[in-house]
């Protein structure tokens, strides 16, 4: 049986649909939810095997990117998704679904949280992902290194880099003090960093790195490796024909077979 | 009591902006600046409430601080140097942020209140209060849309008014005719005498004076944006040498009968499947997919509040495409600018700056599009001073949809459903306004014209039609678009009739009267034919997308439009009188041919340097600071992009897409533009001729099957009720029709924006043909950079002495010439081309437009970063520089594989196809003249040039 995995979509989610295509590719049974099926009660967190957050601009971002999403998730399920992230289960979130993983606290989980408010508080938030650098919305091809030693296990069957493109305008990722990134770091929660097209650090030089993100920070895990959040998009590089400036095998496709062939 | 929250935080960006550009706005003493966020919230909160709505809604605890205080005590006091200027928005536009706010707010469980939301700004400097009241009009506030105040700005929440029926009889039978003058002039009717005759006739006929809501309707149903009275108009035509002899005289019966759907019916392909007949144009695609394509225009709201002018541009195109069940899957834009670095000084009264209005528009372009989820693919932007006081905003939009299931027919007894936004005063006389010229005081009259749009709203209607069309839950749809719901419901009810209740339409704010609901353009908004016992299932897809229904009447069968407010009758026509009532205008149109000039090049040494310019010139350097703040990968079929090389910088001479749900064969299709308003002004027919073959070149550049592309037009042009301007509109129609027949290739849909004069000066006429065109394999795809040294580089085609209109005379300066003309046989030449591409043969290609065969040579160089030796032939009756830079159609550049050269030299024998040398590793271009060097420079020197920013 295929892993099955729910897409989630609220108002304003636009890459949902590539993303589904995606995990089928990938080998996954991907189903598009509405997050109103979700709070109606027809469809439930524990029926899939992974959560997937899509792009798009939820709710507009009209409150920033990604607020509004987070405070549905930690208003109306917080207890289910707490289960579901404690169980184990993988949770993937790529741009405004990174954004909202990191407003709602669940990325980078603990080590995002002040332990005097308790879990989720948002005001205590530790790590953000805020305006790019350059000020505006900015699409481009970008080459990302997986962190092949980070505490996500999957990430380590990733041998090669991935190429594909960003599209944000709120991606810069940026941390309230150095001890964050330390933490970060020495808890292996770095996933991807935007590099050079020949895998040498970007070293924060545009437009390496798109936005002006701490330490070329693309992507971050939790401390248990099973929530994973990225500003890039691999699954809009999921075949050749879509990179034809890319060099060969470089398909974000990878991403999504090493994740769902772990749930195997 | 009120709470007021301010929130600071760093914005570099729009701190480096406001820096930047207030030199720009006249302003020089302003040394730092500070922004914050503030928020005005109409109840009063606790200590611990505010502490919660920060923390998760309205801070972010890494990058700002906040700052509340209770209302009405003073706002956080200014420095002793320092101004502060508030700027918020006019009470009824749209503020997608307020509205979030609420709704968040009711989900942290808080009181429901209003909510205002403003920006402060804090500057610092050596500034008089006067510089500070400019800076804010000039770049801080848009008084269309915003208002502002130095120091605190006071909110004014909601709109204080109660209900309103009031409906006016206008004493309309007993008027002579400038008493009739007056009035449609008083009340922005736009409508002539002719027409106001007509209306007159019809009330004495019937008895009795028209009502308000009666009056308006025929205004925008007979408004030039809404029936195109122009392009049906008789003309009477005279073109003359310019010595004054007749060339041609002619009576024309329509110029889209006679020369636009005259082309696509005698062209009439299979795959043709809506051509004019609905929202946008239909063609094949696959066994089981159709795709749409619609151009519109924004020109006259973004002359004024350029972000809501093209925001709510691409937004309504796109409702277009929705109009005909599809899918929005790929959007476009061409945008033309008066100059960026024009004086200040000399700025006509009451015009934005074309900085400014770039800056918004572009904002405004990729704010719909990205929040949509469309691609934006295609587009061109360009550069001149008859721009100045009308920008031109042209957003296209393609969709998808399974053949067969767009529906057009209303059944009797259907009921009027309205879907998405709400109805507010926002955008009223929007169709008559824009068939007016705009004047320093358009602004002033029209502000109501404009708006900002909401592209979540809308975001949410495309999920809920193509749900609600797959369901088979309608039987006809339209937009609501300009004339808002008058036409919408009008326009559907044309052969039932109607009977619409106009209190059931959901309002953002009481107060609106009969007529202004029934009018109102506000954005966001379908309207569908629904059976009734489809109406259930309808609601619960609405509750599940979050999209609001109202149920406005009934399709009832007898031919009469009956509009009610609380049951009382406020419009009763006949449908016939509405729609076939309107006299054909009967207009003169007279072209004369410019007289002949001395066109002689001067001899010039430095080829190099013109190149160098013609790159750094703005109409032809890169666009990449505007291309890539819009989305052009979403939904992953983006093909061929708008950059494209190694260093993904080097121009693509089209896109190409492969829609999501058709990756089970490798067709995909391509979308392509060609313009070019400074041949218009040497010769509008040649304008229509090369602009087409631009479209259809660049198309089958990047793989398009030439047999199956089809075009649309959108003209731009001055009032053509004088009979220069009509007759330059006559000549370029003349050539759309022998262009289309020349290539085969016909006009699926097109749109007209006429008047675009400011104080009575016209734009250049601007016609953009837009093409769709059907991509076999998306594997064979070729783009323009050069891939390799040691290949083989070809000129296709003839280079004639056509320089009239071209980048080189308006770099030397030199009036008239012969425009460049329509090739021989050129749907032959694209079809070999074709052939080439999917054989493998072709490995760059790039189409040789402004700056002739030198610019596409050093951007095919730019885009690979290599270099390139190039001996060039000189033409006959030709100078080399001539040759290098003249802008003949019909022409590409081919890369080519050294062992390929044989089979693509037999495959064009019957065609004039030149070696001109080959690809080179050492990053130079070089050209020759025979033996005599004409340039040699660096590929980092051309990179250097073609990417001078812009936007910067």
């Amino acid at each position: 049986m295929k892993p099955s995995i729910l897409i989630l979509h609220a108002s304003g989610i636009n890459r949902d649909q590539e993303a589904a295509r995606a995990c089928e590719l990938a080998g996954g049974r991907p189903e598009i939810v509405h997050i109103n099926r979700l709070r109606a009660g027809e469809r439930a967190f524990d029926q899939y095997d992974m959560l997937l957050l899509a792009g798009g601009f939820s709710y507009g971002d009209a409150l920033g990117a990604g607020t509004r999403l987070a405070l549905d998730l930690n208003t109306y399920f917080q207890d289910q998704l707490q289960e579901f992230v404690e169980c184990g289960k993988l949770v993937l979130g790529i741009c405004n679904g990174f954004q909202t993983l990191v407003k709602s606290g669940i990325l980078p989980g603990r080590l995002a949280q002040d332990t005097e408010h308790g879990a989720n508080y948002a005001g205590t938030r530790r790590v953000t992902l805020t305006e790019n650098d350059l000020g505006s919305f900015e699409c481009r091809w970008v080459n990302l290194l997986p962190n092949r030693s980070a505490v996500a296990g999957y990430l380590a069957k990733l041998d090669d880099l991935i190429t594909c493109p960003v599209a944000h305008g709120e991606g810069n990722f940026q941390v309230k003090d150095k001890a964050t990134l330390a933490a970060l770091e020495s808890e292996g929660c770095i996933a991807f960093r935007y590099v050079r097209a020949d895998g040498s650090p970007a070293d924060g030089e545009r437009p390496h790195n798109p936005n002006g993100s701490a330490a070329d920070i693309a992507g971050i895990c939790n401390p248990a490796g099973n929530v994973l959040g990225l500003m890039p998009h691999p699954e809009d590089h999921i075949v050749p024909v879509q990179g034809v400036d890319a060099p060969a095998g470089r398909l974000g496709l990878r991403l999504f077979e090493a994740m769902i062939s772990s749930l195997g | 009591m009120a709470i007021r929250i301010d929130v600071s935080g760093p914005r570099h960006a729009r701190v480096r902006e406001i820096l930047s550009a207030a030199p720009h706005f006249g302003i020089s003493g302003i040394r730092a600046c500070r922004i914050a966020r503030v928020f005005f919230i109409s109840e009063d909160l606790t200590a611990v409430e505010i502490e919660r709505l920060c923390a998760a809604l309205l801070v972010d605890p890494v990058t700002e601080t906040f700052t509340w205080t209770a209302l009405p005590r003073e706002p956080p006091p200014n420095g002793p140097h320092a101004f502060a200027v508030e700027v918020a928005f006019r009470p009824g536009v749209t503020d997608v942020t307020a509205r979030e706010l609420v709704k968040g707010m009711a989900e942290l469980g808080l009181p429901p209140c209003d909510v205002v939301t403003a920006h402060r700004y804090e500057l610092d400097g050596n500034l008089t209060e006067a510089d500070v009241r400019l800076l804010a009009r000039r770049l801080l506030c848009n008084d269309t849309v915003e208002h502002y105040s130095l120091g605190a700005i006071t909110p004014q929440f909601g709109m204080q008014s109660a209900a309103s029926d009031r409906v006016e009889i206008v004493a309309l039978r007993k008027q002579d005719d400038d008493a009739l003058l007056a009035l449609s002039r008083d009340r922005l009717l736009s409508l002539d005498l002719a027409e106001m005759h007509c209306i007159r006739d019809y009330y004495r006929s019937a008895g009795r004076d028209p009502s308000d809501v009666e009056l308006e309707t025929l205004a925008q149903t007979w408004s030039e944006h809404c029936v195109h009275k122009t392009f049906r108009a008789r003309i009477d035509f005279t073109w003359r040498a310019h010595t004054g002899a007749v060339i041609q005289r002619a009576e024309i019966n329509g110029l889209l009968r006679q020369y636009i759907r005259a082309a696509t019916e005698e062209i009439s392909p299979s795959w043709l499947h809506s051509a004019f007949v609905d929202d946008a144009g239909i063609i094949a695609f696959d066994d089981a997919h159709d795709l749409a394509f619609k151009v519109e225009t924004h020109n006259h709201p973004s002359a004024l509040e350029p972000f809501g002018g093209a925001n709510t541009g691409i937004g309504g195109v796109v409702r277009d495409v929705i109009g005909v069940s599809a899918r929005p899957i790929a959007a476009t834009d061409v945008l033309c600018f008066g100059p960026q670095d024009y004086p200040y000084e000399q700025l006509p009264e009451g015009l934005l700056h074309p900085r400014r209005i770039a800056a918004g528009v572009v904002a405004g372009v990729g704010d719909y599009g990205n929040k949509l989820g469309l691609p934006t693919v295609n587009g061109a932007v360009l550069y001149d001073e008859g721009y100045l006081g009308n920008p031109l905003v042209f957003c296209g939009c393609a969709g998808i949809l399974p053949i067969g299931s767009h529906r057009t027919e209303p059944q009797i007894d259907d009921l009027v459903v309205v879907l998405g936004g709400r109805t507010g005063r926002d955008g009223l006389h929007g169709a008559t306004f824009s068939s007016a010229e705009l004047t320093h005081q358009t602004a002033e009259m029209a502000g109501s014209a404009v708006q900002i749009g909401d592209p979540i709203t809308e975001k949410g209607l495309i999920e809920l039609i193509e749900a609600a069309r797959d369901a088979g839950l309608y039987h006809a749809i339209t937009d609501c678009g300009a004339g808002g719901l008058s036409s919408a419901v009008g326009e559907m009810g044309r052969e039932l009739g109607v009977d619409v209740e106009l209190q059931h339409v959901l309002l953002k704010y009481p107060g609106l009267v009969p007529w202004e609901i029934w009018l109102s353009e506000a954005q966001e908004r379908m309207v569908i034919a629904v059976p009734p016992d489809a109406l259930e299932r309808l609601s619960e897809l609405a509750r599940l997308w979050e999209v609001e229904l109202s149920v406005l009447g009934r399709f009832t069968g007898d031919g009469r439009l009956c509009v009610r407010y609380a049951n009382r009758v406020v419009a009763d026509l006949p449908m016939s009188f509405l729609h076939d009532g309107l006299p054909q205008r009967r207009l003169r149109a007279e072209y004369v041919d410019p007289a002949p000039s001395s066109t002689a090049t001067p001899h010039l040494r430095d080829a190099a340097a013109l190149l160098l310019r013609m790159l750094a010139h703005p109409n032809v350097a890169s666009k990449e600071s505007i291309v890539r703040r819009y989305d052009h990968e979403v939904r992953g079929g983006s093909i061929v992009r708008p950059f494209t090389g190694p260093q993904r910088d080097g121009p693509s001479d089209a896109a190409v897409l492969k829609p999501l749900g058709t990756w089970e064969h490798n067709r995909g299709f391509a979308l392509s533009a060609g313009i070019n308003p400074a041949i218009g002004r040497v010769d509008p027919y040649a304008m229509a001729i090369s602009a087409i073959d631009e479209a259809m070149r660049n198309a089958v550049a990047v793989g398009a099957d030439p047999d199956r592309i089809a075009i649309l037009d959108n003209f731009c042009w001055g009032n053509p009720t004088l009979p220069d301007r009509l007759g330059a509109l006559v000549r370029a129609c003349q050539g759309c029709y022998e262009g289309a027949l020349a290539y085969r290739t016909p006009f699926i849909s097109g749109k007209d924006s006429l008047f675009n004069e400011y104080n009575g000066q016209p734009i250049p006429g601007t016609l953009l043909i837009s093409a769709i065109g059907i991509v076999p394999d998306i594997h064979s795809c070729v783009t323009s950079n050069f891939k390799a040294a040691g290949n083989r580089i070809y000129l296709l085609g003839e280079t004639k002495r056509e320089l009239g209109g071209s980048l080189l005379h308006e770099l030397l300066e030199i009036a008239g010439g012969d425009a460049p003309s329509l090739p021989d046989n050129p749907l032959n030449r694209y079809r070999l081309l074709h052939q080439a591409i999917q054989q493998g043969l072709v490995q760059a290609c790039h189409d040789l437009s402004e700056g002739g065969l030198g610019v596409a040579l050093a951007e095919m160089c730019i885009g690979g970063r290599l270099g390139a030796s190039v001996v060039i032939a000189a033409a006959e009756g030709m100078t080399p520089l001539e040759t290098l830079f003249a802008e003949s159609n019909g022409r590409l550049l081919l890369e080519v594989a050294p062992a390929d050269t044989p089979a693509l030299e037999s495959l064009f024998a019957s065609e004039t196809l030149i070696a001109l040398g080959e690809v080179t590793g050492d990053s130079r271009l070089r050209t020759w003249a025979g033996q005599e060097p004409v340039l040699d420079l660096p590929v980092d020197d051309l990179v250097a040039a073609w990417q001078r920013d812009l936007l910067a």
